[in-house]
């Protein structure tokens, strides 16, 4: 019996500018597996994807869907191919119910009226079927975020995909969540659908998919039976060198604390608690992690400490002095730096030349000019030593800061805070949107402060870069510390204090 | 029985004054939920004035007159998309630019055709929409009460007054009750769920502006071949800002639009009867303090007192697909 493959790619190449995004790219995917295509950010994995889904049409190259040449130019074509896709950001209409999201698109008439009874009774079906239970009047900005991801895959499944594609799904989960999609996904396969799922996270890939291909800048390096290969192959592939995948770190030798945090409540802009009586402390020499599915507090907490948001009661010490009402300039200055978790929104100023964002925060130091006036050979001086130091790429000071890798513009944001030589330092997210080999190189700066005696405090949603990189582990869960725990602790364990289940 | 007739001369100018604001008010709300900014509301409502006031002075016919206002206003309409949908431009900067376009050509063109100082030529008889008498109002005349509510409020109204009170239901319907509604109130929140669903954004969208056009069309009769009798320069004066500020008031809703409309229109009727009339206790107060009182109004509701308005989220925003 000679099966065609879902879908086949042949000779795919897609450029945007001088950027080569895709480069004969040949994939195929088998009918009812799980197929995991990994790759560090901008390796092109979106782009192939997207080109799938009509949303780009590819320069050269072919599409088959089971085995007949396709000309995909609009999502129109892909959704009528049997393609859906499930979207790294949800593209759901939060103010309407979950209906009338599934439906959009999908009307079956000029009338709502006429669609509606039989899009209740499919969502009930594919309920049944699949195990996707959701209310159909709910509104989406109601909805969890996990829920939230079942109306896409509902909406996929409405319009009776055969293929599904997740781009990062479990991104914004708790693992809790993560791994009920992951039993939705083998339901799908099991039931004949195919499954694309593009993710940088090895152990997704090793749990769940079939066969697995890896992307590097834009080209398809490799292509592996999951059960014949291993994680280690699979990282040196997407990065094309050996990766140290554990930081390696000594035992940490805590000291005298240096930031203090007492019953700390912020609460935000609508007057909603997100911080709630939270007291913890860091020492020197020490690492403190706080685990949390994001959006339990941690931003707020961090943003509190950092001097952005003003806390509502509560105090914060640094070195025994109260700093919760001092702004930004005031703490950089009693040595408090500050890597904040969005490096585009808080971070830098994309539109910048590097050298600028290199001393932003701490333009008004007298190395950097006199006065209202700014020594520019000064600052670029400064800002080539740290791009020789940090190995930030293209190493040019006169480069629009938008116009650096993702992992690079966090080097720059990371090279300008640590290079203060700060005592404390609080880090959101080290590594969003990081690739692998940067990662490697931010983990090994933030151990090398922890052992030159810094207090740090780090805020991740990735929970194995809190796990390695902590020394204690602290669990937030709607704006309370709801535990401590080591590092050595379960990720079960970790997980179900995230859900807030156990404590 | 004075002041009730008082109160009837009001409420019958509240209408009259009220039906270009409800035009214009759902015209934005229309491409308000599709998430493009319409600032330029003004512009067309005065282009459409001008135009059906030339085109039914030369044909002698009030709805070639409208027609020719639907059409420059829908043309107005689509140099705002091109510039802010196809283009990518910033949407209010296209808008304003429509406005001042509207108040410069409309003079320019009337002076060189009819030579009146940018005015068109007086318009009469069936060139104009005129007031229509309801069946009954003999017979009502006499009833109290309800009586002159009919006669002078209810009834003499021309026709376009009793469509714009019929466009209110109808936007609410096509809104919520229609595939387009849905996904025009859809593209106006997160296009990129309806671009994803297989839909083109800058259709739906241009479809929007066009509808927009076409109730700014109906606007602009109503100023110059309806309530007036010929096209005035600035004949406008400010009522797109008024319908926006009243769409804003009423939170993007049809019904509610409707009676923000009536209100501000109430407003101005007020401020025109207190003209030259003393206030008990106070005497004689400025007209403009009147006249001023629906911008300061505006002002106080917009500042909050509505509580927090939430407009369409990718309002204003030009789409672009996410690389």
């Amino acid at each position: 019996m000679s099966q065609h493959p879902a879908i086949e790619l042949v000779g795919i190449d897609k450029s945007f500018g001088a950027v080569h995004a895709n480069k004969n790219i040949n994939l195929k995917v088998e009918k009812g597996t799980i197929h995991g295509i990994i790759g560090e950010n901008g390796a092109g994995k979106s782009t192939l994807m997207s080109i799938i889904y009509g949303f780009y049409q590819a320069d050269r190259g072919e599409i088959r869907i089971d085995g007949k040449p396709l000309d995909i130019r609009d999502s129109q074509t892909a959704i009528a191919a049997g393609i859906g896709m499930v979207h790294q950001h949800f593209m759901l209409v939060e103010n309407f119910t979950v209906l009338e999201n599934v439906m959009l698109g999908a009307e079956g008439g000029q009338l709502l009226a006429k669609g509606v009874s039989g899009a209740r009774k499919e969502l009930k079906r594919l309920e049944t079927d699949y195990g996707l239970d959701v209310d159909p009047d709910a509104l989406i900005e109601d909805l969890p975020v996990g829920k939230q991801q079942r109306v896409e895959i509902l909406k996929a499944l409405y319009r009776s995909a055969d293929i599904l594609i997740l781009d990062e799904p479990t991104g914004v989960l708790t693992p809790a969540e993560a791994d009920h999609l992951f039993k939705v996904l083998k339901v799908l396969r099991d039931q004949g659908k195919t499954v694309i799922l593009i993710t940088h996270k090895l152990r997704e890939i090793m749990a769940i998919t079939d066969e697995v291909s890896v992307m590097r800048r834009g080209e398809m390096v490799a292509t592996r039976k999951t059960a014949e290969t291993t994680v280690e192959e699979l990282a040196e592939l997407m990065v094309g060198r050996r990766v140290l995948l554990r930081v390696e770190k000594g035992a940490a030798k805590p000291g005298k604390v240096l930031l203090s945090v007492k019953n700390l409540t912020v609460k935000d802009a609508r007057g909603v608690t997100m911080v709630d009586n939270v007291s913890f402390d860091v020492r020197e020499g020490e690492i403190v992690g706080i685990a949390g599915v994001a959006g339990n507090g941690q931003s707020e907490l961090l943003e509190a400490i950092a001097g952005i948001r003003k806390p509502a009661s509560g105090e914060i010490l640094l070195d025994g002095q109260p700093i919760a009402n001092a702004d930004p300039a005031r703490l950089r200055a009693l040595g408090l730096a500050h890597i904040p978790e969005d490096r585009h929104h808080m971070g830098l100023v994309l539109k910048f030349e590097e050298y600028e964002n290199s001393v932003l925060g701490y333009h008004r130091d007298p190395r950097y000019g006199r006065g209202a006036l700014l020594d520019l050979k000064a600052i670029q001086a400064d800002a080539v030593e740290k791009i020789e130091k940090y190995d930030i790429r293209p190493p040019n000071p006169r480069l629009k800061t938008a116009n650096f890798s993702g992992g690079n513009q966090q080097k720059i944001v990371v090279a300008r805070e640590i290079e203060r030589d700060p005592k404390a330092l609080i880090i959101g997210q080290p590594t969003r949107g990081v690739d692998i080999g940067a990662i490697e190189f931010i983990h090994r700066r933030i151990v090398e402060m922890r052992d030159a005696g810094k207090a740090l405090l780090l805020v991740s949603v990735e929970l194995d870069e809190i796990r390695s990189l902590s020394d204690r582990i602290l669990v937030m869960f709607a704006g309370k510390v709801v535990g401590e725990k080591t590092p050595d602790a379960g990720e079960q364990t970790l997980g179900l204090m995230m859900a807030g289940i156990a404590a | 029985m004075e002041f009730y007739d008082i109160v009837v001369s009001i409420l019958g100018s509240t209408i009259r004054l009220s039906i270009p604001l409800l035009f214009t008010a759902l015209a934005g709300l229309f491409t308000e939920r599709a998430g493009v900014f319409d600032i330029g509301l003004e512009g067309k409502m005065l282009a459409a004035a001008f135009a059906s006031a030339c085109v039914a002075y030369v044909t002698g016919n009030a709805w070639l007159g409208l027609l020719g206002g639907i059409g420059v206003s829908i043309l107005f309409s689509l140099i705002h998309g091109f510039a802010s949908i196809t283009n990518r431009g910033n949407q209010i900067v296209s808008g304003v630019a429509l406005n001042f376009v509207a108040a410069g050509l409309t003079v320019v063109l009337g002076q060189a055709w009819f030579g009146q100082g940018g005015r068109t030529p007086q318009i009469s008889g069936e060139a104009r929409f005129s007031p229509i008498t309801l069946p009954f109002v003999d017979a009502m005349r006499d009833v109290p009460f309800i009586g002159p509510l009919y006669v002078h409020v209810i009834s003499g109204n021309n026709i376009l007054t009793y469509l714009a009170f019929l466009a209110v239901p109808i936007t609410w319907w096509v809104l919520f009750r229609t595939r387009f509604g849905l996904r025009l109130r859809a593209v106006g929140e997160n296009p990129g769920a309806v671009d994803t669903a297989g839909i083109s954004v800058t259709w739906l969208r241009y479809r929007a502006v066009i509808v927009a056009g076409f109730l700014c069309g109906f606007s602009g009769a109503y100023l110059s071949i309806a309530q007036s009798a010929a096209f005035i320069k600035d004949m406008s004066a400010g009522k797109g800002y008024i319908a926006l500020a009243a769409l804003i008031f009423a939170k993007w809703k049809p019904v509610p639009v409707m009676f923000a409309c009536l209100l501000f229109g109430f407003l101005d009727a007020f401020a025109n009867f207190m003209q030259g009339k003393a206030v008990p206790g106070i005497g004689e107060v400025p007209v403009q303090i009147f006249q001023a009182l629906p911008y300061i109004l505006t002002c106080i509701l917009l500042a909050g007192f509505i509580g927090v308005a939430h407009p369409p989220k990718a309002g204003g925003v030009p789409y672009t697909k996410e690389r």
